[in-house]
This record gives structure tokens, sequence and C-alpha cells, in this order.
């Protein structure tokens, strides 16, 4: 067995522990990153996109709304060629209590949140298609993120930094000396082989699945209650500003304009499984009609897909003191030092994707007191690789780029404008054959036909450039056709109906996908 | 920008029905195999790739990206044959629509997209006009200087407006009233077309009542001239809006593109669906074969025709297929005895309007009239009907057969 020794290993590779990667690496220490799967493949991939401005809690939780304010003005920053700034509304529908207008104004006043009331009027002139009967407006500094460009730039910048980034490699076993923790044995969930990690300091950031972390190091009452919620991603931006009912934060209140669709989002419901991806028929019916109290005509516009989040609610069995001091109300972090005795082990889980730079600089924070070598936090100004210019994304730039090379570039997947050439360096570079993996690197299969037109191609150009055999290439492909099934029937009506008929006609008719030799 | 009088809409607030219909979209990839514009250059990618696909990546207040969608004619065959009910043709027009607006118009599409303007300007001088068209110097400087193709099908101005004709003559008061809607070409170029639409009419019992009238804004359109197509639209819908006294007024025009503009594009293109008098126009407008066929399935259409023993090619042109009547002419020159017509199944004559005469399209669009044109030689037809006159001009211009509209060979077999 390989054995990598290492001053701080990350468990989980989400926003949290891909946040927490770079910023260690950034202060100098090594560091090796696993995940069970693919980078940004659990929680913080399946989110709606939303950098919050902070209106979201201003009334309900203001700590966690200064929060945001401060780490929206950071991210836009240093991660500046991942987020659009879209700016946002919260509005007054006639099914919101009206007072509470007020209440918020107030709240964001005393959370510092950049909030101006607007009239409907000009709202509706930035927004046509906002519900007309909105009373009341307020403009907020919302933008949106695309969290696997993030999480890959986060990634990027600590393997350049000397950092081992795993995927698909999964904690097996936590290793123990006594009341320290000493670094875990990982699977390459692939081949089967295994690795044994050396770590100075063990950093738990298996978001919802945390738990199951802790167990392993033999850590009892870390109780992370997954609440699961459903989005559904609509054909094309009904909106171009994130827009938000002005009310107590509830189900299917937040319609964000993300890329080329705009996500609605989300319920949330107890489930006792992190893997629990249930979508019931009633949460989707329930959240078109959010929508189309949001924009009118909601439900003839055309559903996409559907998908679920599990977000990762921490409930600490032990009592309260036993909490670090840093912890905000939104995140926990957990020093196994202070609360179990345990040397060497860090939980942070909890909190929210806009403020995973925060979390990560209180996890190192306390992995450099466990070391006992303070190093300052620099995450805060270095911007992520990419983001150096600072020039904020534009939902243009694909067409743009496509339009440069018109005649020159074949399109693969013809939805979402990617061209055989990125497709080709994704591959190489990546080294997967995972069509799914791909499809997060570059958004492939990601429009309107969901990879009815883009993954016989794909899967074709991945067979002829890896020396990929053909087993495994149709393997690629009817993995990507399942994955991509399970988010499209829950919504199958309208316009999606009928492009999964035509589909399932290439890929079952002509193809004849059910015999292949896979 | 400015706000129409009427419409209070502006070009970046048009409404999201056009985009909306991208909804419909899966794909299918017929609209470009009918393309006759992307199926010939690679300059413009194709109608599913301007339209529902691009339109995915557009906002409204960010800058326009592309200059590939001004290739699109317009011609709008695609929405035509999309099968889900996806409006790619109006949305490119809109995208084109948006890049002019930042990036400006060029001079020749102020100009040529004006033909009232050329029209009263050439009319009175119109055989130095015409012979200025056809001088091989002046033809090179109008292309160095504007833009406009050296060898682009020009029309002779007819030396006088059908309109001073109209005003003289007087149709028989048989109280069957007909409003006729004559449009630019007949105006200033083929008043002789109008003198037998109205001669038709009339021979069929209406009262031809001719209201004084203007360009309809579809060149402008077309060009991506959003405001000035608006205005120019709604002064034609307040002058033709008083002649609709009920429902059962009928406004005819045998400008068959310029009919489409009436009746749907001009409501759909520029947002102006809700204005009242358009409303009342477009709802009133008929294309003439598109009436008298109507006339003849009531029975009421004269079937005095004399035998035209004539071979005849006829081309349904784009916008004639835009009303989606079906080809009227067709039947209706059934009726005629001795006249043998041959269906052309090309689709595109290519010039769609102006696009052709500009320097940077004009072999576009030959080449998307090629198969067109190919098919007319081997018809051996001597002869070409067409409902619009631009691309009579344009199909003259590339087989040299003469070309008339359909409704010559009716006025012909009736005698008159």
């Amino acid at each position: 067995m390989v054995t990598l020794t290492t001053d701080v290993l990350v468990i989980g590779g989400g926003a949290t522990g891909a946040g927490v990667a770079w910023d260690a690496a950034l202060r100098g220490l090594e560091v090796v990153l696993v995940d069970r799967s693919d980078l940004a493949e659990g929680t913080s991939g399946r989110f709606h996109g939303l950098v919050h401005s902070g209106g979201r809690y201003a009334v309900k939780d203001p700590p966690a709304a200064e929060e945001c304010v401060v780490e929206n003005r950071v991210l836009r920053r240093i991660a500046a060629d991942n987020i659009e700034d879209t700016g946002g509304f919260f509005v007054t529908t006639p099914w919101d209590d009206a007072g509470y207008a007020d209440r918020f104004a107030d709240a964001c006043r005393a959370t510092g949140i950049d909030c101006e009331e607007i009239s409907p009027a000009q709202a509706l002139r930035e927004e046509p298609r906002l519900n007309p009967r909105v009373s009341r407006v307020f403009r907020v500094p919302d933008a949106n993120i695309d969290v696997w460009k993030t999480v890959w730039s986060l990634a990027r910048g600590a393997r350049e930094r000397g950092a081992h980034v795993m995927p698909y490699h999964a904690a097996v076993a936590v290793h123990r000396d006594g009341d320290e923790v000493t670094g875990a044995r990982v699977r390459d969930m692939r081949t089967g082989e295994e690795t044994d990690v050396r770590a100075r300091v063990t950093v738990n950031a298996a978001g919802a699945w945390a738990g199951q972390i802790a167990e392993l190091a033999g850590i009892e009452g870390v109780r992370i209650l997954p609440g699961r919620g459903i989005m559904i991603a609509m054909n094309h931006r009904l909106v171009n500003t994130v827009i938000n009912r002005c009310q107590m934060p509830t189900d299917g209140d937040i319609l964000v304009p993300i890329r080329t669709v705009s996500v609605i989002g989300t319920t949330d419901e107890h489930t006792d499984d992190p893997d629990d991806h249930t979508v019931l028929q009633s949460e989707v019916d329930a959240m078109l009609d959010d929508g189309e109290k949001l924009v009118p005509g909601f439900r003839q516009a055309r559903a996409l897909r559907v998908w679920t989040g599990v977000r990762p609610l921490f409930e600490d069995a032990k009592a309260a003191e036993t909490l670090t001091r840093d912890i905000t109300r939104s995140h926990a972090l957990l020093d196994h030092a202070q609360r179990d005795g345990v040397g060497g082990f860090l939980t942070i889980t909890g909190g929210k994707l806009t403020t995973f730079r925060l979390m990560a600089e209180h996890t190192v924070d306390a992995a450099c007191a466990q070391l006992g070598e303070p190093r300052a936090c620099t995450t805060a100004s270095e911007p992520l690789p990419g983001s150096e210019t600072q020039r904020s994304y534009r939902l243009g730039e694909r067409l743009e780029r496509k339009e440069a090379h018109l005649r020159e570039e074949q399109l693969i997947c013809e939805c979402e404008m990617v061209t055989r050439g990125a497709l080709e360096e994704a591959i190489r570079r990546s080294r997967t054959a995972n069509l799914d993996d791909i499809r997060r690197l570059l958004r492939l299969g990601m429009g309107p036909c969901q990879g009815g037109f883009c993954m016989y191609r794909a899967a074709g150009i991945l067979h002829g450039l890896d020396g990929l055999g053909a087993e495994e290439a149709n393997t690629a492909l009817l993995e990507f056709l399942q994955e991509r099934w399970k988010g499209i029937w829950p919504i199958l009506y309208g316009d999606q109906l009928r492009q999964v008929r035509l589909d399932d006609w290439i890929f079952q008719g002509v193809l004849d996908v059910a015999h292949l030799s896979a | 920008m400015s706000t129409e009088a009427g419409s209070g809409l502006r070009d970046d607030e048009l409404p999201g029905l056009l985009r909306g219909s991208l909804d419909h979209c899966v794909k299918c990839t017929i609209c470009e195999t009918a393309c006759p514009v992307s199926n010939v250059t690679p300059l413009f990618p194709g109608p599913k790739y301007c339209g529902p696909q691009a339109e995915r990546y557009r906002v409204a207040d960010e800058p326009s990206v592309e200059w590939s969608v001004d290739y699109c004619s317009g011609c709008g065959i695609c929405t035509q044959v999309c099968p889900q009910g996806v409006k790619i043709a109006e949305i490119n027009a809109q995208a084109r629509n948006k890049i002019k607006r930042e990036h400006g118009v060029a001079l020749r599409d102020r100009i040529i997209t004006r033909p009232t303007v050329l029209g009263r300007l050439g009319t009175p001088v119109a055989p130095v006009a015409n012979l200025s068209l056809r001088l091989r110097p002046a033809r090179i400087l109008a292309e160095k200087l504007l833009g406009v193709h050296r060898e682009a099908p020009a029309p002779r101005f007819a030396g006088r407006r059908f309109s001073r004709w109209a005003k003289r003559h007087t149709s028989p008061r048989t109280g069957r009233k007909v409003v006729y809607f004559h449009g630019c070409g007949t105006e200033y170029y083929e008043p002789w077309e109008g003198e037998k639409v109205v001669a038709l009419l009339e021979h069929n019992g209406f009262e031809v009542e001719v209201p004084k009238q203007d360009c309809c804004g579809l060149p402008l359109q077309s060009s991506g001239l959003f405001d000035d197509a608006r205005r120019t639209v709604l002064r034609l819908a307040r002058a033709l809006a008083p002649f609709v006294r009920d429902d059962d007024t009928i406004i005819v025009g045998n400008a068959t593109s310029c009919t489409l503009m009436l009746k749907r594009e001009a409501r759909e293109i520029l947002g102006l669906a809700d204005d009242p008098a358009l409303k009342r126009v477009s709802e009133r407008t008929w294309d003439i074969c598109e009436l008298l066929l109507d006339l003849h399935d009531r029975g009421e259409l004269r079937t005095d025709f004399r035998p035209v023993n004539e071979t005849i090619a006829y081309h349904a042109p784009c916008q004639q297929q835009g009303h989606f009547i079906g080809k009227p002419a067709l039947d209706l020159l059934a009726l005629i005895p001795g006249l043998e017509v041959r269906e052309m199944t090309a689709r595109c004559c290519g010039v769609a309007g102006t696009y052709g005469l500009k320097a940077e399209k004009y072999e576009i669009a030959m080449k998307a009239g090629d198969a067109l044109f190919t098919q007319i030689r081997a018809s051996g037809a001597p002869s070409v009907a067409c409902d619009s006159e631009t691309c009579r001009w344009q199909i003259t211009h590339a087989t040299g057969r003469p070309s008339v509209h359909p409704i010559d060979y009716l006025h012909r077999a009736y005698g008159l």
C-alpha cells in the first residue's frame, strides 16, 4: 500500500473541503484532499447557485446575514470569473405578509446589507416576466456562482501549491493512535487500490456525511440532520435577476438565473439518509405553484430537470459548551480535542455555500492552532486561479467565444455550446472516462435536450481519444443516460416530454442502446 | 431609446412570447436542413444555432456578442417548417435588431430600406435614374460608396405613380367595397400591377377604395431598424384603419411580403400586438390570391376566362408561404384554360427583400436561389409567375426570364 505523509488531510471535496485545501496550501501546509466521488458531487454541486446578499437571513438570523454581506463582497473579488453579478430583488407578492417588507428593510439596514427599495414599475421594466402584482421590491446585491468551476479553481490552486487532490477516494478507516487521529486509509473507488494517508491534522469536511466520518474516528454524537431540498432548472432565463420572496424563508421562494437556466428552489424535508435523492410529485407540484407566484406562466415554461440536494444541518448531541468559541450560528466547527479529547481531528459542517471561504478560514485557523504553527489566512485577498483579472462572468461568454471560431470549431453539445476542442481537452486533462464528470466540467449535456444529441457524439470521441474499449465507452454512455433520466422523469410534462420522446427514439430506436454490449 | 406612439414598448422590452417559444425546440434540426442561407454559406451558422440555441445566452442588458445572425436573410422558412412552433426567424430578427442598436446602421441600410423616399426621388427623374442604375461605373461607385452590389437586381422606376392613376380612376359604385393596399412596389415600379388588381376586383363586382398610403416598414424591420419600422407600420395602420368600417371590411394587397407584415410580422417581431389600429388592420388584411380563391370557393368568382396557351413556372415566395394559406395562386391559375403551370418546389430565390442587394450578401443570395433558378431553367417555361416583386426581380436577374404576379394571367384571361 502506498503511504502519503502530509500536514493536513481533508476528507470531503465539496466547496468547504476544497476551500480548506486551498486555504491550507496558501498557508504553506502540505495537503491531501480526498472525496468518495468527484469533487463537488455532493451538496455543493446540488444547490441553486445563489450567492446570498444576506437578505434571506436579515430578519431571522442577523449574524448569518452579516457573514453573507462580508463573504459576498469577498467572493466577488476572489472568484470573479465564477460569479455573475445578476443582482437580486426581494418582492412582496400577494401571498406574502405585507408587514414583513418594513421589517426586512430595517433588518437590512441593521446588518449592513446594501438594500434599495425600487418601484414595482421599475422592477417590471427590468424583469418583464415578474408577477405584475408585486407590491414592494427591494434591490440587493445577490449574485450567482458556478460552484463546479469554483471548486475546480480551488482544487487547481491547491494543486499548484503542492496539494494532492484525490477524487474517487473514499475514507474507509480513520487512524487513531490513542487520543490522536493520525490520518486515514482511503480506497480508490474505481480500482479498489488503497492508500494510507498519514496526517498531522485530519479535517472532516464531509458535510452531510460528516457523522459517518466521525464514527470512523470513533467519535459519537456528531449528528447531522440531513435536510433534503429539491430544485428545478427551467430551460432558459425566465429572469436575469435573482428573485426572492420578501417573507420569512420558506419553500420555493427563490428563483436564481444561473448560466443558461433559471433554478427554482427549494424544499426542506428531513431525511435520515444523506444519499436520499427522492423527489416527490407533490414537491414538484408545490415548487411549480411557487414559481407561478413569482413568474406567471411558470407552469407553461419548460422544466429541464429536477434534483435533490441535502443540507447538512448540525445538531450536536453533546452540550453547547463543547462548541468551539469562534463558531457562528450558521456553521459548526468541532475541535474534537476540546469536545472529545481526541486530537488532530476537526469537523466542519453546516453553513452555506456563500460562506464556504469563512468556514475554511476558521477550520484552518483551528488546524494551525493544533499544529502549534500560527499562519495567517490570505484567502480573502488571493484570487482563485482564473479570477486574476477580477472580471465577472457574463452569460454571453460561450456564445462570444464560439462566434470567434464559428467555422473552425465543431459543436458537440449544441445546447451548452461545448466544442469538440473543449471536450477533448477536458477528457485529456481530467483523465476520466466518466461522462457525468465531464458534464460538470463543461456543462456537457445540461441543456434542453439533456444529452440527447451530444452524448452519442461524446461517447464516440471518448472511445477514439482515450483508446477506451468499445464496451467501456458504451458503459460510459449508458451510465450517463441513466443519470440524466433520474432528473427528468419527475418533470415529464409539456415540452420536456416531447424532447424525451425524441431522445428516446434516437437512443432506443436508432442506436438500440438497450442491446449495447457494455 | 425612443418610445413609439401607441406601442409603449422599447426594443429591449420586447415581450417574452417569442423568446418563450424557444422552450418548444427539441433540437431536431429540421429548420437547419431547410434554411436556404446556412446551406450555402458558413457565415450563417443556421437558424437553430442563432435562434433557440443562442437566445439562451442573450441577456437584455448585456452587449451583443455576435455578428453571424446578421447573415440571416429573414426569409422565415425556419419558422414555417418548425414542427414545434418555435418562432425562430422572429427571435433572429430581434437579435439582429440588438446588434444594429448597439453598433449602428450602415448608411446603405438606411437608404435601401426606404422605398418611399427612393420612389419619390426617382420617379420624376425616372429616365435618368434608370439609366444610372444600369451604368456600370455608377453601379461600381454605388458598391464602393454604399455597399450595394454592382450586379444586384435594381428595378426600374416607372416614371409615374399608381396613386396618381387611382386618384383619377373612379370605381363603379357597387356598394361592395374593398380597400386596396398596393404597397411601394406597385406605387413606384409596377403601377400597371395595381391597375390590374383594380380591374380584377371591379370585374368581380367590388368597389375599390385606394387610401393614401405609405410603406409598411418591412425593409426597415428586416435590416434591423425596428424603431423606424414601428413608426412606419403604425403610420400605415393609422392610414388604413379608418377604412375598416366593420368586421366585413376587406383590405387586399398584391405585395405578399407587405401584407404579411400587416397580418403578422409587425405584431410579432416588432412587438406591436396591442396596437388597436394595427390589430384592426391586421385582422382584415388579405392577400389578393387568398381573397380571389376564397371568392371562388364560395362560388362568387367570375370564371369567364379565355384560354391562355402558355407554359409558366410558378414560385411561391417565402413571405407568401408565411401567410400559412397554402398556394392559392396555383388553384386560381388552374382555372385558366390552356395555361400550363409548373410548380417550383425550391423554397427561396435568396433575395429576401433587400438582403440580396447588399454587397456582402449578394453572392450568398444568388447561391441560396440557385436551386430555384436551376428548376426554372429546367422547367422549359419561358416566363415565371411569383407573388412578390423583389423575388420576381431576382428571378429575372438570375434566369433572364420575365416574371409577373399571378394576377397578370387572370387579368389577361378575363380579357380586361
